[in-house]
Parts: C-alpha cells; sequence; structure tokens
C-alpha cells in the first residue's frame, strides 16, 4: 500500500513537473529533449560542484583560518 | 453639479446621482407596472457596494509562467528551424516560393503563436456539439493521429456533458414544445427568411412589436433591433462618432466595440479598466486640451463601456461613469451583452443593478444572444437617435432585418421575464441565476481558486496562469463530462490565462455540485488553488 501511495505520489510530482515547466503540451520526443538537457545541466553542476567545491570549501578555511587562526595566537601570546 | 465638488481623490464617487433619479424614473412605458407585476420595486438603490476584486497570484507563478512560455517558444524555434531545414514538413500556410522577396505574411508574431503554441492545445476549443447547448449537451468525440493538426472524428457521442461555458444566463436555450409554441406559430406564418433590409421589404409588424417592447422593458423612449449582435456595435459607433470625435474606451472593451471604434475614424484613447481617475484625467484632458495639434475643441466625446465584461466579470461602476459624463458634457455607450436579462433584480442589466435612470445613459446597447437565446442586437435610447440610427447605421440600411422566428423568441423570452405571460416563471429564472451565481462563486473562493469580478456577475473567470495548466484542466474537466471554456493570451493578458464558467439559471444544484466537486478534485491535483485570502462569508452579513 505504501508502496502504491509512493509510486502516485512520484507520479503526480512528476505531472506537476510537465505542468510547471509547461512542457505537458509538448510532443514526447520534444519533452524528452528538455529531460535530458535539464538532466545533463543538473548532473553536471552537481558533478562540477561534487569535484570542485570540497577545494574551494578547504582553501576558504585556510584562508580564514589564516587571518583569524594567526591573530588569535598572537594575542594569546601577547597576553601570556 | 455642486455635489461634484467634493469628489473624493480616491476615484470611486458617491452615489448621490441616483438618489433623485430613483424617484423620477419613467413610467411612460409602463415600465414600473410591469415591474410590479414581479413583485420587485424598482428604482430602489439595489446595492451600492462594489465588491469586485482582482487578487494578485503569488510571485512564482508570474515567474513559472514566463518560464512555461520561454521553454515552448524555444521549442517553437526549433521546430521552425526544422520546418525551414526541412527536417519535418509544414502543415500551415507559408511563403511560396516565388514570392520570397515579397513582403512576409506568415512571419509575425501571431503565425508563431498560432502555429507552435495554440497548435499544441487545439484540441480544447471548436468541439464540434450534436445536440441543444443547454445546461447539458452531447460532444463528438474527436481524436487526432498528429497532435492536432488535424481531427478525426471517432463516430461516437460522448452524452450528458455538463456546459458551463454558454452565454445562456437564463436558460432560455431551450427546446421545450410548450415554450416555443408561439415561435412555432410565428415560423409558420411568417417563414424563416425576410430576404431585405429593414428599408426595403424587410420592415415587419413583428419587428415593431419586438421594439416597443425592447424599449418597454429598458424604460427608455424608443429602440431598434439588428440581425445580428457584434454588428450592431461594430456598425454603430461609426454612424454616432467620426472624425474630430473622441473615443474613450476601457481597456477590455469588447473586439466589436474596438472594431467600431477604428470604423468610425475618431480619435481613441484608452482608461484603465472600470479606474474613474484614469477617466476623469483623459476627460479633463480632452476637454481642457481639445484635439491634438489644432486644439479645436472635440466634437463630441463619448464613453465607450461595456456592463459586464466579458472575460473578467467585472460590472462597470456605471453611477461613477454617469456621473462623470454629466460632470464633462460627455455622452455614454454603455454595451450590455452580458448583463441585460443577466444582472438586476428584474434582470433590466446594470442600470437597475446600480439604479441609474435608464435615460442617463445615451445609448443602450445589448444583445440578444446570451440571456434571451436567440440572435442579434438592439441599440435603445432617446427617440431622435434611434430614428437617426434607423436613417444612417450600415446595420439598419444594408443588412438582412431580423429572422421572425428569431423576433417571436426575444418577445417569447422578454414577456417571460417581465412576467407579462401570466407565468412566474421569468422572475423565477432570475432569482435562480442570481443563487446559482452566488453559491457558484462562494464555493469557488472558500476552495482557494483566484476569481475574477462582481460577486452578482453569472459571469466567472477561474485564473489558471500556466500554459500547460490551462490544456490539462480543459482535458481534466472533459474525462469528468464537463465542458468548459479557457481562454489564453490573445484574449487575456500572456500570464492571465483562465478558465470561464457562465453560470446558468438552468443549471441544477446538482450539476454544480458535481463541477464543484471536479473542481476541487483538479484543483488540488493540477495545483491552481492560488488564492491567499482567507475567505470571509459576505453572504451573512
Amino acid at each position: 500500500m505504501d508502496v502504491k501511495n509512493l509510486k502516485d505520489y512520484l507520479h503526480w510530482l512528476y505531472y506537476q513537473y510537465l505542468l510547471i515547466t509547461s512542457i505537458y503540451v509538448l510532443e514526447p520526443w520534444e519533452q524528452t529533449l528538455f529531460n535530458t538537457v535539464l538532466f545533463t545541466m543538473v548532473a553536471m553542476v552537481i558533478y562540477t560542484s561534487y569535484v570542485f567545491v570540497p577545494i574551494h570549501v578547504r582553501l576558504a578555511l585556510k584562508f580564514f583560518s589564516g587571518l583569524c587562526g594567526g591573530q588569535q595566537e598572537s594575542t594569546v601570546a601577547l597576553i601570556s | 453639479m455642486a455635489r461634484m465638488a467634493d469628489l473624493p481623490r480616491n476615484g470611486s464617487l458617491t452615489f448621490q446621482t441616483s438618489q433623485d433619479h430613483s424617484k423620477s424614473t419613467t413610467s411612460k412605458n409602463g415600465f414600473h407596472r410591469s415591474c410590479q407585476e414581479n413583485g420587485i420595486s424598482n428604482g430602489v438603490h439595489h446595492r451600492s457596494r462594489v465588491t469586485e476584486g482582482f487578487e494578485q497570484p503569488p510571485m512564482y507563478v508570474a515567474v513559472f509562467t514566463y518560464l512555461g512560455f520561454g521553454i515552448v517558444t524555444l521549442f517553437g524555434y526549433l521546430r521552425d528551424f526544422m520546418r525551414a531545414v526541412g527536417l519535418e514538413k509544414c502543415h500551415v500556410a507559408q511563403e511560396r516560393e516565388e514570392q520570397k522577396d515579397f513582403v512576409p505574411l506568415y512571419q509575425d508574431f501571431e503565425n508563431f503563436y498560432t502555429r507552435n503554441l495554440y497548435m499544441r492545445v487545439r484540441d480544447n476549443w471548436n468541439r464540434p456539439i450534436c445536440s441543444l447547448p443547454g445546461p447539458e449537451f452531447d460532444l463528438m468525440e474527436r481524436v487526432t493521429d498528429d497532435y492536432n493538426w488535424t481531427f478525426r472524428l471517432t463516430g461516437k457521442t460522448i452524452h450528458g456533458v455538463i456546459n458551463m461555458g454558454s452565454y445562456n444566463y437564463l436558460g432560455f436555450a431551450e427546446n421545450n414544445a410548450d415554450f416555443l409554441k408561439t415561435v412555432a406559430e410565428t415560423t409558420m406564418d411568417y417563414g424563416l427568411g425576410v430576404c431585405s433590409t429593414r428599408q426595403e421589404m424587410g420592415n415587419m409588424d413583428i419587428h415593431q412589436e419586438l421594439e416597443e417592447l425592447v424599449a418597454m422593458f429598458l424604460g427608455t423612449e424608443s429602440a431598434v433591433s439588428f440581425g445580428m449582435g457584434f454588428a450592431t456595435n461594430s456598425m454603430n459607433i461609426p454612424a454616432l462618432v467620426s472624425k474630430g470625435c473622441l473615443i474613450l474606451s476601457d481597456e477590455l472593451n469588447h473586439t466589436s466595440l474596438i472594431l467600431g471604434s477604428r470604423l468610425s475614424g475618431a480619435t481613441i484613447r484608452v482608461f484603465k479598466h472600470n479606474n474613474m481617475q484614469s477617466l476623469e484625467k483623459m476627460l479633463k484632458e480632452a476637454v481642457t486640451n481639445g484635439q491634438s495639434r489644432t486644439h479645436r475643441p472635440w466634437k463630441k466625446i463619448l464613453i465607450v463601456v461595456e456592463g459586464v465584461y466579458s472575460m473578467e466579470g467585472s460590472i462597470v461602476r456605471l453611477a461613477e461613469i454617469v456621473a462623470l459624463k454629466k460632470k464633462y458634457k460627455a455622452y455614454l455607450y454603455l454595451d450590455e451583452a452580458h448583463s441585460i436579462g443577466a444582472v438586476g433584480p428584474t434582470g433590466r442589466g446594470v442600470t437597475e443593478h446600480f439604479g441609474v435612470d435608464p435615460s442617463d445613459v445615451d445609448v443602450m446597447m445589448g444583445t440578444f444572444t446570451k440571456s434571451f437565446g436567440a440572435a442579434g442586437g438592439y441599440i435603445a435610447g432617446k427617440k431622435e437617435l434611434v430614428d437617426y440610427l434607423r436613417t444612417y447605421s450600415h446595420s439598419a440600411v444594408y443588412a438582412s432585418a431580423m429572422s421572425p422566428p428569431v423576433a417571436r423568441q426575444i418577445i417569447r423570452a422578454m414577456k417571460c421575464i417581465m412576467g407579462q405571460d401570466g407565468t412566474t416563471v421569468g422572475i423565477e429564472r432570475l432569482r435562480q441565476l442570481g443563487e446559482n451565481t452566488r453559491y457558484f462563486r462562494r464555493r469557488l473562493q472558500e476552495m482557494g481558486f483566484i476569481i475574477y469580478g462582481s460577486r452578482d456577475s453569472p459571469v466567472v473567470p477561474l485564473l489558471v496562469y500556466m500554459p500547460g495548466k490551462v490544456g490539462a484542466f480543459s482535458r481534466a474537466m472533459l474525462e469528468r463530462k464537463i465542458g468548459v471554456v479557457v481562454v489564453g493570451f490573445p484574449a487575456t493578458p500572456i500570464t492571465e490565462a483562465r478558465a470561464r464558467f457562465c453560470v446558468s439559471s438552468s443549471h441544477t444544484r446538482e450539476m454544480l455540485d458535481k463541477v464543484l466537486h471536479a473542481l476541487d478534485e483538479l484543483g488540488d491535483y493540477l495545483g491552481i488553488k492560488f488564492s491567499r485570502r482567507r475567505y470571509i462569508d459576505e453572504l451573512d452579513s
């Protein structure tokens, strides 16, 4: 029963996607084309973010820790 | 005119004018008496509150609507490209090879729109009907094998589809033999065709009878009838105004009014829909500055408005317009195509709805195609006006006179509304229409749809917005055996596609409930319940 509900829900979600993007009115091959293009773009965005975001985050962390951490160390050193 | 000095700045004029006119409502034509027969007195100011709303949808709706149009337009360009390079066969008219250096005929936006956007959802329009278009009708089933380029009839009939689209407000589109007895007799006596114009051999006693009755019904001095409603507007405005005159036209006026205005050669200025500040500003400007360049005063200033706007369901703010027209000495042309018979306690249209004296409206135009279930139109007003139009209007001089059975059907319907046929059928239908309208509108608002228009207008537009949802909505409604009218871009602004329901007195409560149930289901399934208003029950107040 749950599986059926979930299936219905997913169907509904896809239907909403068709309606909201208005590709509901397109012919099936056009819908496929649109979905392929959209899927490729989303996949590329996800892949690039997977590859590059960790590097950027690490660099950013390093930069900020360099700024803040360095200062803190020095202030600590001054106080002590 | 002293009372006009204290006009509030927000543009909503007070309704003081209606008070003193209500006393002097003409009883010359027995208008008073006929109303009393129906048990409702006329002239009492009926409802001064203007309960209208144009609710804005959430922001994301506009974004997705534009996005949807963008995507479909992109694919339209793709398909056009494929047609141009020969990857796909072009089914529609296109430039001929030997005319390729001529001015292009099929490359404007409208052609693009028809070819690439309208064609995809074309199955929702022009569905063939094969029965009386009463509250229910039968549809011929139709399928397409090539995505709406061509249709094929399967030979099957879809029976008992609820009709939510006809302008059959009072249910006079009917085939009850008892009701149509007089019409049948007229057909026996006069036949169907007239084959001549009113000025030649087409002027019959039945036309005279009809015109007298129309004048009596409306409470005007005189009236003239025409064989076609659209032509009544488009051919009579040119007879009334000409070059050197100014037409102030509401931005949502019907095409017939726009065409008539353009044909007249007068200068046309458009004011914002039902917006009195905009109208007053233009009137003021027109009176003070006169014609452009020469600055001569305008010969005539004609304000052209409709009673009930067919796409918005809004009712004109007549009392305010009459006040403005008097203040600036302009003329008023009121098109009551949708409001005559459908609005007002005894069906006399917007003048009765607002308690305005009909003689304050210079040109009262209306059609018989809607509430009266017939064909044609009329113009009513002062005797001089009507006599002038009889002589000079193209519609009177060149158009064939109204078919006698049609005239008889109008007389029958009008007498029924006035209660002159000795029954209470007419007044019951009016009451039923009002009840149905308010019920339908209230339930839709409760369900959370955005609907436009006045509480009393039987035209109920339900906003769908997104192009994909328009097609899906109409198809899903037909699956549930409900016929609806959906309206898209050329007739409405691009972001405001809608479904338009026309409530009829012949709809039973069961039919309306079935429609409302289907709408409730579909509203959730398609996601078209956009309203963010908490509905407050006004009917109790």
